[in-house]
């Protein structure tokens, strides 16, 4: 449903050029979850940006992105917004800061349904509710009137997941949305955006540099380093047999992270993987 | 703590003003231009603050001045904000040649020494009060400008102005629905000061004979009248001097009031 074809993406710093996105190719399907990771500044929020062309107006973009048999990358301005949010969303790394501190919950909800979806202001609102009830957000109809700060973290990624699923979109990019979350809260999120993705049959590209969170919900994985696409595969396989040194690298990370050495771990096995994977969903 | 309560003061004095300006007709005890002794006297029962060198009543024309004095600088004010407010969002915004070109015509305008900008304009046009409100307003947006401009740049590079891209906001919407109500403390505080500088250079023109017009009263030209007789009718400067003074420091203490607020909360 998503292809990105031969996307670059540089940057001009002075006079040099950065090359944060280097000839990448991958798709995502329908109802599928396509991993994205490699490390920091491999270039992932970069691909994420210019699927959605919000990459300032100096950087060059190259390529296709075909989305409903259309390029992206040509699209004039009103035509892309009318596709951001509506039918691309996104959600964010950090979820506090990605909402407005000065508009409560209700109102930036309802933004996105009043401008794409032409509602009315109390449509918007009864609407607004509803989502924050899909989301299990409790009391929702009392907590459109509260303002991002009154939320907890795990609660404010909900909102966000809300916005972004509030014209039912059919397409996801989430950029490291677990990020900044507590360990069980990322549990509850990964588990809330599965779930919709199989109520809303969501195509969604899954920004990580975590191989666990892979693991758990990416049917495939697009491995990338320093803007170029090293390793691609369906994530069984790659987990089992990864073919490049810097993949088994960033799943040696996390086996590290998730369980440090001690004597009788001292062996790599499969075992302690599963094990993590076992804990979050 | 002393800044909390020095707001508040100044807060009730503005408070107090604007209820003798608004209902100037019900408190003034003589029409403001009408010649209502033989001569210049001293404050008395009847006229408390005295009479004027044309035997006018000094308390009535003091408070139909407060009307003139806080309308200028209401609406001169109003007019500075949204210019600044609009140039300095635009420049801090959009960045590039935008900017530059916005940041260099403020150079321009603030390389004029402000009251010659304002004497020289305002002696292409004619003196009324409407002139005033509107030369003082074009000649003091460039501090605002900068301000705003400095909040945009600050603003645009937040995650929620990227989330708000992100869900179809174009950028008219972005710059005042998600951007502005962010900048606004900065915005009050540069408003309130600025409203004080306007109630002062309205002064300064109706004192220079190129402001508010007699026999309309302004504070400007209440002391304009009163130079000629200092010594005989020192009450004629003291009752303007004094009132353009508590107005401008009640402005001063609310404004700084005000920053120390917001800066305690940022
Ligand atoms: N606006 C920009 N101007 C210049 N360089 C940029 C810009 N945005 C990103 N870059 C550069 O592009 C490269 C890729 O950055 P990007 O943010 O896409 O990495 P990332 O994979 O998302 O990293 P992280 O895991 O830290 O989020 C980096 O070298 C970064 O410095
Ligand atoms: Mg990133």
């Amino acid at each position: 449903m998503l292809e990105v074809k031969n996307l670059s993406t540089y940057f001009k710093q002075g006079d040099s050029t950065v090359k944060a996105v280097d000839n990448v190719s991958f798709s995502v399907a329908k109802g599928e979850i396509l991993g994205l990771v490699g490390e920091s500044g491999s270039g992932k929020s970069t691909i994420a940006h210019s699927i959605l062309k919000l990459i300032p107006a100096s950087a060059s973009v190259s390529g296709e992105i075909i989305f409903e048999n259309r390029n992206l990358l040509q699209l004039a301005e009103p035509e892309l917004i009318k596709i951001r949010g509506s039918k691309i969303s996104m959600i964010f790394q950090d979820p506090f800061t990605s909402l407005n501190p000065v508009l409560t919950i209700g109102e930036q909800i309802a933004e996105v349904l009043r401008f794409h979806q032409g509602m009315n202001r109390q449509q918007a609102r009864d609407r607004a509710i509803e989502l924050l009830e899909t989301v299990r957000i409790r009391n929702s109809g009392l907590r459109v009137r509260d303002y991002p700060h009154q939320f907890s973290g795990g609660m404010q990624q909900r909102v966000m997941i809300a916005i972004a699923l509030a014209c039912e979109p059919e397409f996801l990019i989430a950029d490291e949305p677990t990020t900044a979350l507590d360990v069980t809260i990322q549990a509850e999120i990964l588990r809330l955006i599965v779930e919709l993705k199989e109520k809303f049959n969501l195509g969604i590209m899954y920004i990580t540099h975590n191989f666990g969170i892979v693991k758990n919900i990416c049917q495939r994985v697009v491995v990338l380093n320093k803007g170029r696409v090293v390793e691609e595969g369906e994530t069984g396989q790659i987990f089992s047999n990864p073919q490049q040194a810097y993949t088994q690298r960033l799943i040696e990370c996390l086996r590290v992270l998730t369980h440090p050495p001690t004597p009788s771990l001292s062996k790599r096995g499969g075992g302690v993987l599963s094990a993590d994977g076992g804990e979050l969903l | 703590m002393g800044k909390n309560k020095l707001a508040i003061f100044g807060l009730s004095v503005l408070v107090f003003f604007t209820a003798l300006a608004i209902f100037a007709p019900v408190i003034a005890p003589y029409d403001p231009t009408e010649i209502v002794a033989e001569d210049t006297m001293g404050p008395s029962t009847q006229h408390w603050f005295g009479t004027d060198d044309y035997g006018r009543d000094i308390f009535s024309r003091a408070v139909y001045g407060a009307r003139i004095s806080l309308t200028v600088g209401l609406v001169a004010v109003s007019i500075s904000i949204s210019i600044g407010v609009l140039l300095g969002a635009l420049a801090g915004y959009f960045g590039g040649w935008t900017d530059s070109l916005i940041m260099r015509f403020v150079d321009v305008m603030l390389s004029f020494p402000s009251i010659f900008l304002i004497l020289t304009i305002q002696a292409m046009l004619t003196p009324n009060i409407y002139n005033v409100m509107v030369v003082i307003g074009i000649t003091s947006w460039m501090g605002v400008a900068r301000l705003v401009r400095g909040e945009y740049l600050k603003i645009r590079e937040l995650s929620y102005v990227e989330a708000a891209r992100a869900i179809g906001c174009s950028n008219k919407r972005i710059i005042f629905r998600h951007i502005l109500p962010n900048a606004q403390a900065p915005i009050i505080v540069a408003a309130t000061l600025g409203m004080a500088g306007a109630i002062l250079t309205e002064s300064a023109l109706s004192f220079l004979g190129m402001g508010v017009q007699p026999p309309m009263p302004s504070w400007g030209n209440m002391l304009m009248d009163a130079q000629a007789y200092m010594r005989d009718a020192p009450w004629m400067a003291v009752i303007p001097g004094l009132l353009i003074l508590i107005t401008v420091l009640s402005l001063y203490f609310i404004g700084e009031g005000l920053r120390e607020k917001s800066d305690v909360r940022s």
